[in-house]
């Protein structure tokens, strides 16, 4: 059986969706259809991947729409009976076809404090940690630096504010550190100020992309929202309170 | 004249998986300029896909584990070839790694007691792979490469070296191009480290990226260095089979570490029919003493399943050869049936192995908390590459170092997984820190522009033809051609007809073609790695003509046994005088007798 597939080529400059057909075959993903294509009608197609199994978060794209891992999107998913669109992440500069300038993202990290261990817990220069109280940041940890879901947030995709505006990605990378047990950095007004973490609005489109299932906006995003509200508006609230309890 | 950015560096390492990323950081520490290269993006190398653990003996979970019992078991899988300073340097260090990973903020799981716990794995006698799950290789990245970016390295991300530089006998600088334009970069170099990992590419089964084809190896093959023990090339025993897209993709030796069992068709555990005499007094006598080890009983011995990857991949090719394989010439792979030995099987198999899990579910259909998997050997892993000095990692050029995959000598015939984690990060700290020093003692060696000029061209070749093979076909065609003929059994006259189709697919090499122009041309990149498939691909099939006995993951059906008379050495690959690819053999060097104590011990 054959399949068409919509795959946009072009760079910064310009360019449009070219139509390939390829045969499809039991288990495909699209990554290895796009491969096919590559392999027999167009060997300059620019496309990043590197393990093929969901590991890497280099295999990134939107897929009818949608932004996905192309190495773990079956084709038996997809309606076939309509060609395939494959097109890069938008929230990025175009570099060529489906790759995209994710350098902002590099630069963004480089920003946020670096991990600062307590004082080992025992003599040899260890620390003792349960299990439990790892769990959480295990969580975060498990981000593959896909992108995706810097790809879907609105604040970066549609309003552009990548330079007020961390994104997802990088409030998750901000909670591991904050709820890593040993830390004892304080990032919390870099994360009001210069990582706009106001900007986001809960819409939970970044979990939804997760390939990782990481409950991002419930686990990370909102404990944050929660510390800078507490260091920073918390004494206006308890202000408030108490003005209340005088008029009563 | 082309045009080519120039950059001046004390240290150039080329590679950010672990070893890199290692070296790069220790570097910087000694207090010299450091540039780190890479082919993809930051964080995307092999390292991060590994998935079963870190071998280190911390004794965290059975205080009988040191640094002792954790060499014996290297020169044990390695069959004696290994580098046994290596080795030791190796077992005595990997806790000080694994520890210094963890002040730089890495989760490792558990014990009770809050300390690193440390899982089971095929040829380590006690538990001593440090883990995260079945992503340990995420979090060992994440954390180093987290730590890095605040040291001052300076990153060229998707950029590829394609020629090493010399200034006579010593390395000068590296030339590389990066995708996204495809211009030239030229990086002047006091010292320069090669971590480029491995050369499964050139195989058509293999759970190896697209990264993997030998890049460093052939750079320093080609730059006078001499390669060691190119014959072994590690096959797993469990890739993923079915459906095909998925073929060689890696299923972890972690859920054979968590009690799974390997099955013929006839649901028979195959694995008992045969243990090799180096293992037998260490391999558990029934079924049950083999799942007693799995759950943590200090007295039981390990389950044949957890012998060496080696052996458990032959036996696996046997059982498919001899028509008791799976319906798509696999075995099976259960972990389901520990739901008859432990309540809550399921949310335990999902906690232990959680990317295996996911990973068979999306991509074959399979719920391995419900059902038995379909594996069978994959090419995986190179235990040969760059001969390096055990204790700087400078291989025979002056200033050239190599660490992790793509250096050769701790392994030996075979490696023990969870030891090239380890590796990485004792090897790659050490290529570092006396990368750094040479630099620091040496200037900058003068770099012949005429030579850039000429590589340059040579590079740019493949866009002038206007008739010629497609890139990507000969690379399927030296792929099939390596499977076929220098795989995991191999044969004197396969091996000969390998060596002929190696030369046809040079000359058709030499002619390819590249469409487009150079902005991130993935054909022209595939054209360009050719010539380090090319070569990889002779050395391991001269160095399999060579060694005719079998040892560790070099099988000849032709010579099936050991041969401790011719086969007690190590195979050196150079560069001649003409440009002929030169086979010599090395001695093994006398072993300490303290060291050879300990091997007597440990028997
Ligand atoms: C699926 C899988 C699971 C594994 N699980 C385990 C495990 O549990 N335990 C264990 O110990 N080992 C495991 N291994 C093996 C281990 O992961 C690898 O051997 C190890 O990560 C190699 O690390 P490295 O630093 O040598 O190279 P890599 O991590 O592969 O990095 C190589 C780097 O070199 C760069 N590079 C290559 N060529 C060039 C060039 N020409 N120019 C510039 N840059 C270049 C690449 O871009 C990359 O950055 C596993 C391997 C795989 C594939
Ligand atoms: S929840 Fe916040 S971070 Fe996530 S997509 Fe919505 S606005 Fe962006
Ligand atoms: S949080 Fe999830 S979606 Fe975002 S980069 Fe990490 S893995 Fe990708
Ligand atoms: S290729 Fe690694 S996530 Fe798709």
């Amino acid at each position: 059986m054959k399949a068409d597939f919509q795959i946009w080529r072009g760079n910064a400059s310009g360019g449009k969706f070219e139509t390939y057909s390829t045969e499809i075959a039991e288990g495909m993903v699209v990554l290895d259809a796009v491969h096919q294509i590559q392999a027999a009608h167009a060997n300059d197609l620019a496309v990043r991947w590197n393990c093929k199994a969901g590991k890497c978060g280099s295999c990134s794209a939107e897929i009818n729409g949608i932004p996905k891992l192309m190495c773990m999107t079956r084709l038996s998913e997809l309606p076939l009976n309509k060609p395939v669109l494959l097109q890069p992440m938008k929230a990025f500069p175009l570099i060529k076809d489906l790759v995209t300038d994710v350098s902002w993202n590099f630069t963004v990290k480089k920003k946020i404090k670096k991990f600062k261990p307590r004082p080992p817990d025992a003599q040899d220069g260890t620390w003792r940690m349960l299990q439990q109280d790892i769990d959480r940041v295990q969580e975060f940890r498990k981000c593959i630096e896909c992108f995706l879901c810097q790809d879907v947030c609105h604040v970066l995709r549609e309003h552009q504010l990548h330079a007020a505006f961390i994104g997802p990605r990088f409030l998750v990378h901000v909670a591991a550190l904050e709820m890593h047990p040993l830390d004892i950095e304080d990032r919390v007004e870099e994360l009001k100020k210069a990582n706009g973490i106001g900007y986001c609005n809960i819409t939970k489109c970044c979990t939804t992309v997760c390939p990782e299932d990481i409950t991002i906006t419930d686990n990370a995003i909102i404990p944050l929202k929660e510390r800078v509200a507490d260091r920073f508006y918390d004494p206006l609230k308890k202000l408030f309170r108490i003005f209340r309890s005088i008029n009563k | 004249m082309s045009s080519f950015d120039t950059y001046n560096y004390d240290v150039l390492v080329i590679g950010a998986g672990g070893a890199g990323l290692r070296a790069a950081i220790e570097a910087t520490a000694n207090g010299v300029s450091v540039a780190l290269i890479c082919k993809s993006l930051l964080g995307k190398a092999h390292t991060v896909m590994a998935e079963g653990g870190i071998a280190a003996a911390l004794s965290n979970v059975d205080e009988r584990d040191n640094w002792r019992v954790h060499f014996a078991d290297t020169m044990r899988g390695g069959q004696y070839l290994n580098d046994w300073r290596m080795a030791e340097l190796h077992a005595k260090e990997a806790p000080d790694r694994v520890r210094e990973l963890e002040a730089w903020g890495a989760l490792f799981d558990r014990t009770k007691d809050g300390r690193i716990l440390q899982r089971n794995f095929g040829g380590h006698k006690y538990p001593r792979l440090a883990h995260v799950g079945d992503r340990t290789g995420l979090e060992m990245i994440r954390t180093l490469q987290d730590h890095g970016i605040h040291q001052g390295i300076d990153v060229h991300m998707e950029c590829t070296i394609i020629n090493l530089l010399k200034d006579g006998e010593r390395v000068a600088g590296a030339l590389g191009y990066e995708r996204e334009k495809g211009q030239f970069k030229l990086f002047r170099a006091k010292a320069i480290v090669i971590a480029t990992g491995g050369i499964g590419r050139a195989y058509k089964i293999t759970s190896n990226s697209w990264e993997y084809t030998g890049d460093g190896h052939s750079l320093a093959y080609h730059a006078g260095a001499e390669l060691m023990d190119m014959e072994f090339v590690q096959f797993h025993p469990t890739g993923m089979v079915w459906p095909p897209s998925v073929r060689g993709i890696l299923v972890t030796e972690g859920v054979r570490g968590e009690g799974g069992i390997l099955l013929n068709r006839e649901h028979k555990r195959f694995m008992f029919n045969e243990i090799p005499e180096l293992y037998r007094l260490q391999t558990a006598d029934n079924e049950e003493e083999g799942w007693k080890y799995t759950q943590g009983d200090r007295l039981a011995k390990r389950p044949p399943e957890l012998l060496t990857r080696d052996h458990v991949a032959r036996c696996i090719v046997r059982e498919i050869k001899e028509g008791r394989g799976s319906p798509h010439n696999g075995v099976f792979l259960d972990i389901s049936w520990i739901k008859t030995k432990i309540p809550n099987a399921a949310e335990h198999i999902k906690k232990k192995l959680p990317s295996m899990y996911h990973q068979f579910k999306k991509l074959a259909d399979i719920d391995i908390t419900k059902e038995a998997m379909e594996v069978g050997p994959t090419t995986h892993y190179m235990m040969g590459g760059i001969r390096v000095n055990a204790d700087t990692q400078m291989s025979t050029v002056p200033g050239l170092f190599a660490a992790g995959e793509a250096a050769a000598g701790l392994h030996g015939a075979n490696r023990l997984g969870g030891n090239s984690l380890s590796d990485l990060l004792v090897f790659g700290k050490r290529a570092g820190e006396f990368a750094a020093r040479f630099a620091k003692e040496n200037s900058q060696g003068v770099i012949d522009d005429r030579k850039v000029e000429a590589f340059v061209q040579q590079a740019l070749e493949p866009f002038e033809r206007t008739a010629g093979d497609n890139p990507f076909q000969v690379q399927y065609d030296l792929q099939d051609a390596m499977q076929d003929l220098v795989g995991i059994v191999r044969k004197e006259d396969e091996l000969v007809k390998a060596m002929h189709e190696l030369k046809k697919l040079r000359e058709r090499f030499s002619k390819v073609r590249v469409i487009g122009n150079r902005e991130y041309n993935t054909g022209w990149h595939t054209a360009l790695d050719l010539q380090h498939l090319l070569t990889v691909s002779e050395a391991i099939t001269r160095a399999a003509i060579e060694r005719k006995e079998s040892r560790g993951a070099h099988f000849r059906e032709d010579h099936p046994q050991k041969d401790e008379h011719s086969g007690n050495c190590n195979l050196i690959i150079v560069k001649g005088e003409d440009g002929q690819m030169l086979v010599k053999r090395m001695p093994l060097r006398d072993m300490r007798p303290d060291l050879i104590q300990i091997i007597d011990e440990m028997k």
